[in-house]
């Protein structure tokens, strides 16, 4: 695919090499030390890191603030922003921001409900869907235009990522769900975790048969599980993702002070095991907080170096 | 029809406490079937009021009366030679109706009897579930018939978001998922392709975003105007 941006992940994805990325929470505070301490541990063994957008609707620092000290420190962000708390307007005001600092990439995302964070009382917006703004965001930077027609000058150059989950329900609709994406104008996928291969498998297969995979970078998501306890929990309790018994089993078979061992080493695997997958364009790894372990997992996964691109 | 949700007692209590003359005013439509606020409402709460300022030794005159409507003027019309026996009604209508009265007898004070929740159906006796917004706008015809703006929690066009599983909806497993909806009907229509088609960016202009609304029908008022 032809490079559109000066992206650096999409310079990587360009040029054929399997992307890493990895994604840090901003603070409950206006302490930007504790963004920088997160992005110096990972820095050199990802090409870019994601900044959550108040992820599970708790209220903590903006990510576009946080995007901007990464920037700040030569490091390439991608601003995930949600179409829950902002109408079009401030949509297309903070992406403007950000392209005032040259921040290069921005994931698409809806946003969990409010009703699960520190504000459950407070409005929903939902003014766009995520796949509108994919679309707002393609509108800005193509044609340089606003939503209301008018001219943007210095129009943001952003890589345009999206979100898909290939275990949500129902399954049927995974894959035309990708096609719209697309057809929206999504440029790049982080997946949902994957620890279910087949499935995923298969979600990809019937993609790549409707030529989708031509036409858009997926980078598979993968979690470490910290503990047995996590890893039931994933599979219990979180909505959208698939753990098979079977790696639940392995985890809880671990003697306790060897499964945080056991769960890096299972993740390594899963990489290893992707990347043998045609399709896989790289790999999104949410280490949750646990970035320390980032780096031992892109090394072990044989993903390091990083490459560099021009 | 427009469903609304009985009010605490405790809170009636607290907004007419200070008047002696009181009127429980109920509405013979929506309010009416979903059993909030029709006759029958009116005289329960009535008694309940009456008991109450009975023990607070006070002597307080509670009367009961429904009307057809509350959200037009012929039916609030009929209250007009006996409202100044009251220094307080509480009306049992929907919000449309407490607001309508309270603009047509200026000086009365009128007090919300039950909280408005929303435009839905019966689903069955003591369930009722949401429908419509009222957006301006309708897309069902898009849909399947199944609205993802009165039904999904991020009113999503393009759904359904990542938070949907097994038909439910992330909020609540009791919640079902408007979208899981939307998908089995347009495959029971033979319409699936259709739900590859991106919905646009919707023009919530004649949504509340757009302020208070109006329709303006010119040629009823002619025809008004002419009898």
């Amino acid at each position: 695919m032809k490079v559109k941006t000066p992206s650096k992940l999409e310079k990587i994805l360009a040029a054929g090499h399997l992307a890493v990325t990895s994604e840090c929470g901003p603070p409950r505070g206006s302490d930007m030390e504790k963004i920088s301490e997160k992005a110096e541990l990972i820095k050199d063994y990802v090409d870019a890191i994601n900044i959550t957008d108040n992820q599970t609707s708790v209220t903590r620092m903006c990510s576009l603030a946080a995007c901007i000290r990464l920037k700040l420190m030569g490091l390439e962000p991608v601003l995930q922003m949600v179409t829950r708390d902002r109408n079009r307007i401030a949509l297309q005001s903070d992406i403007l921001g950000a392209a005032a600092f040259d921040i290069h990439n921005i994931l698409c995302l809806s946003g969990d409900h409010q009703s699960f964070g520190d504000c459950a009382q407070g409005q929903n917006v939902h003014d766009l869907d995520s796949m509108q703004l994919a679309q707002t965001v393609r509108l800005m930077r193509d044609e340089a235009k606003f939503l209301g027609g008018g001219d943007i000058s210095r129009p943001p150059q952003m890589f345009v990522g999206a979100a898909a989950n290939p275990f949500a329900d129902p399954f049927e609709i995974r894959v035309p769900r990708l096609a719209k994406k697309i057809a929206a104008g999504v440029e790049f996928i982080q997946t949902q975790c994957i620890y279910n291969m087949e499935k995923f498998e298969l979600w990809l297969q019937i993609a790549g048969d409707r030529g989708l995979l031509d036409n858009v970078y997926i980078l598979a998501g993968v979690t470490p599980f910290k503990s047995a306890g996590m890893a039931k929990y994933m599979k219990n309790r979180v909505p959208g993702i698939e753990v098979p018994d079977e790696l639940v089993k392995r985890m809880s078979d671990t003697p306790k002070e060897k499964q945080a061992e056991e769960g890096v080493k299972i993740c390594i695997e899963q990489i290893q095991h992707l990347k043998e997958i045609k399709g896989v364009h790289g790999f999104h790894v949410m280490a949750i907080e646990w970035e320390e372990m980032v780096p031992e997992i892109v090394k072990a996964s044989g993903l390091y170096p990083r490459p560099s691109v021009e | 029809m427009i469903v609304a949700d009985r009010k605490p007692v405790e809170e009636i209590i607290e907004e007419v406490k200070d008047h002696d003359k009181i009127l429980i005013l109920g509405c013979n439509e929506c309010v009416t079937v979903c059993e909030a606020g029709g006759k029958k409402e009116v005289a329960v709460l009535a008694s309940v009021l009456r008991m109450h300022f009975l023990n607070q030794g006070q002597t307080v005159r509670i009367d009961e009366r429904t009307l057809q409507r509350q959200c037009d003027h012929e039916y609030l019309e009929e209250v007009r030679d006996i409202i100044d026996q009251y220094n307080a009604v509480v009306s049992l209508a929907c919000g449309v109706g407490v607001q309508f009265m309270a603009e047509k007898y200026h000086a009365t004070p009128v007090y919300p009897g039950v909280n408005t929740v929303f435009m839905g159906v019966t689903e069955e006796r003591g369930l009722w579930t949401e429908r419509c917004q009222g957006c301006g706008e309708c897309i069902l015809a898009r849909t399947g018939g199944i609205c993802p703006i009165s039904r999904c929690a991020k009113r999503v066009l393009n759904g359904p978001c990542g938070g949907s599983t097994k038909g439910s909806c992330e909020i609540h497993k009791d919640v079902v998922c408007a979208w899981q909806l939307i998908v089995e009907r347009l495959k029971a229509l033979d319409r699936f392709d259709d739900y590859e088609k991106l919905s646009a960016l919707k023009d919530w202009s004649t949504d509340r975003a757009g302020g208070p609304r109006k329709v303006v029908r010119e040629d009823l008022q002619d025809e008004s105007k002419d009898t």
